[in-house]
């Protein structure tokens, strides 16, 4: 299919709002992204035809919604080339998934083991580790970064050894858009027979990662950031980890027999996933990732590159500029300041003007210490921005700049 | 002038503007006015919680009169600050904390009053309202 942007922004109704009686210029994508009308239906759909409780009821709408729920974990299990469906298990998330391999390792390790997560995380990739140490007795170590925003792989070397139970890293940087050499982590890891999570949050909208050839222990996304809605994710587990790790929460669906004196746990992927899942959530998750595999991942990527390479040379022209990441291996994510202006000050006047970027410290506090700057201006653009909402940033931008000097 | 008299100055000043762009000069523009804060408060006691900028503010009292001095790193928020000052600064602290705030919502700038807004204006009048209920326990 030929790329069409034009015909791209179509699908989505957000689009054609205006913000401050502006035309809304949509560049907080790494934040969430919008959603296309192909999956709204799909929501839509649901609530009106087949909502019901799944895998319990006998009647036909029980039927027809659990139907719809597995077809779409077999979707993203095809998506992510994972070998068994039942290696999908449905999260709220990108953190609740984190947790949910967190609370699991909790019991497999004790004193003197070592957990390691690079300098470029989350905080929601940094917190469960330290709680997680905090309760075992295991000690955090932590992958440096470099000026450019790469993890620095030689230090990771020297971290490595016998007692390396644990790797976490994340796909893609969220606060600088550093595309981070998994695959070469993950082989060192297994090297030492450590485990390796990756939070493919930020990637997953920019690239379709193929677990087994990863040859991941763990991979982490949301269905937000991919076009779809909020409040659901995903946790990609290797069958023999999954079965390994105890269970999150209690509840309804997670077991297979109650007596009081013993539990048995449902098989994978019910162990975790208690309770009445997001089943609407589940399904449009599933509608998603057939709206971006119609686009197509090659399509999207040469696409966000373009948008990457002009936004960039075009920002280069403001006097005083500094972008942060500037690793050749990126996705569509600028991270940047103007001399000294507040971070702060820039998305507020660029919001008068219909502008949406991120400002502050992206849920990245270490990586901001790291530079010794209070936050960024972070602009991020997905598939359907075009070249002349970036000209349109620009001159607000530049707009923003005279205002505050 | 008492509180509600500053307020009602500085909804006119504001009323002379027609659109946001005039609106925010002229409030970048206050914030080069604001009293600044002696150097020696920029410390973390003195910076208010929940603004994405960093922003100090000190209190003193003379003659049961509260004084206000601030300071940010981004200069909307100083606007912001300096607003608020110049209306509650020189005044008796029980008025500092009857006074309402309606005004904000009336220059034109509500967005700022909500609470997913990060520049934390709901904070700073919590602060400034803390520091006069501190201020007034002294003078019983």
């Amino acid at each position: 299919m030929d790329f069409n942007v034009e015909a791209i922004r179509k699908d989505f109704p957000i689009l054609k709002r205006e913000v401050n009686g502006k035309p809304l210029i949509y560049l907080d994508n790494a934040a969430t992204s919008q959603t296309p009308q192909q999956v709204i239906d799909v929501i839509v759909d649901y609530y009106s035809n087949y909502n019901a409780n799944i895998h319990r009821g006998v009647h036909a709408l029980s039927q027809e919604a659990t139907d719809a729920y597995e077809n779409a974990r077999r979707k993203i299990q095809k998506h992510f080339n994972a070998q068994h469906p039942y290696e999908i298990i449905f999260t709220s998330g990108t953190t609740h998934s984190i947790n949910v391999v967190a609370n699991g390792f909790a019991s497999l390790l004790k004193e003197g083991d070592e957990v390691i997560v690079s300098a470029l995380e989350h905080h929601s990739n940094i917190v469960p580790w330290q709680m997680l140490c905090e309760k075992t007795g295991a000690s955090l170590k932590v992958i440096p970064m470099s000026l450019e925003g790469e993890l620095v792989l030689s230090e990771y070397d020297a971290l490595l050894n016998e007692t390396t139970k644990l790797v976490f890293v994340n796909h893609i940087s969220n606060a600088l858009g550093t595309i981070n050499p998994i695959k070469t982590i993950i082989e060192k890891a297994h090297s030492v027979g450590a485990a390796v999570l990756v939070d493919g949050a930020q990637a997953c909208p920019h690239l379709k990662p193929n677990v087994q050839e990863l040859d991941v222990d763990f991979y982490v996304c949301s269905a937000h950031k991919i076009c779809g809605p909020t409040g659901i994710g995903m946790l990609y587990g290797k069958q023999e980890w999954l079965k390994k790790l105890p269970p999150y929460q209690g509840g309804g669906e997670m077991i297979s027999e109650v007596t009081f004196e013993k539990t048995t746990y449902a098989d994978l992927p019910h162990k975790f996933e208690a309770g009445t899942p997001n089943v609407c959530g589940g399904i449009a998750f599933g509608a998603a990732i057939d709206y971006m595999n119609t686009i197509g991942f090659d399509a999207i990527a040469n696409y966000e590159n373009e948008l990457l390479e002009y936004a960039t040379s075009e920002l280069l022209k403001i006097e005083g500029i500094k972008i942060y990441g500037t690793s050749k291996n990126k996705t569509s994510v600028i991270s940047f300041n103007i001399g000294n202006i507040h971070p702060y000050d820039l998305g507020t006047l660029l919001d008068k003007m219909g502008v949406a970027v991120r400002t502050g410290q992206h849920c990245a506090q270490p990586i901001m210490d790291f530079y010794q700057i209070p936050g960024t201006v972070r602009a991020s653009f997905m598939f359907y921005n075009t070249k002349e909402e970036i000209d349109l940033f620009i001159v607000a931008l530049k707009k923003s700049i005279m205002m505050l000097s | 002038m008492t509180i509600a008299e500053v307020q009602n100055e500085i909804i006119d000043e504001f009323s002379m503007f027609d659109d946001w762009e005039e609106r925010y000069q002229y409030m970048i523009d206050l914030g080069k006015t604001l009293p600044l804060i002696d150097e020696q408060y920029k410390t973390d006691d003195h910076i208010i919680k929940g603004c994405q900028s960093k922003v100090w503010v000190h209190a003193d009292m003379k003659d049961d009169k509260v004084n206000f001095t601030a300071d940010s790193d981004a200069i909307i928020t100083k606007g912001i600050i300096a607003i608020l000052i110049r209306a509650f600064s020189g005044q008796h602290p029980n008025d500092i904390i009857k006074a309402d705030t309606d005004f904000i919502d009336k220059i034109g700038l509500k967005e700022h009053l909500s609470p997913t807004r990060a520049n934390g204006l709901v904070s700073m009048i919590k602060q400034l309202k803390m520091y006069a209920i501190a201020y007034q326990t002294q003078l019983k």
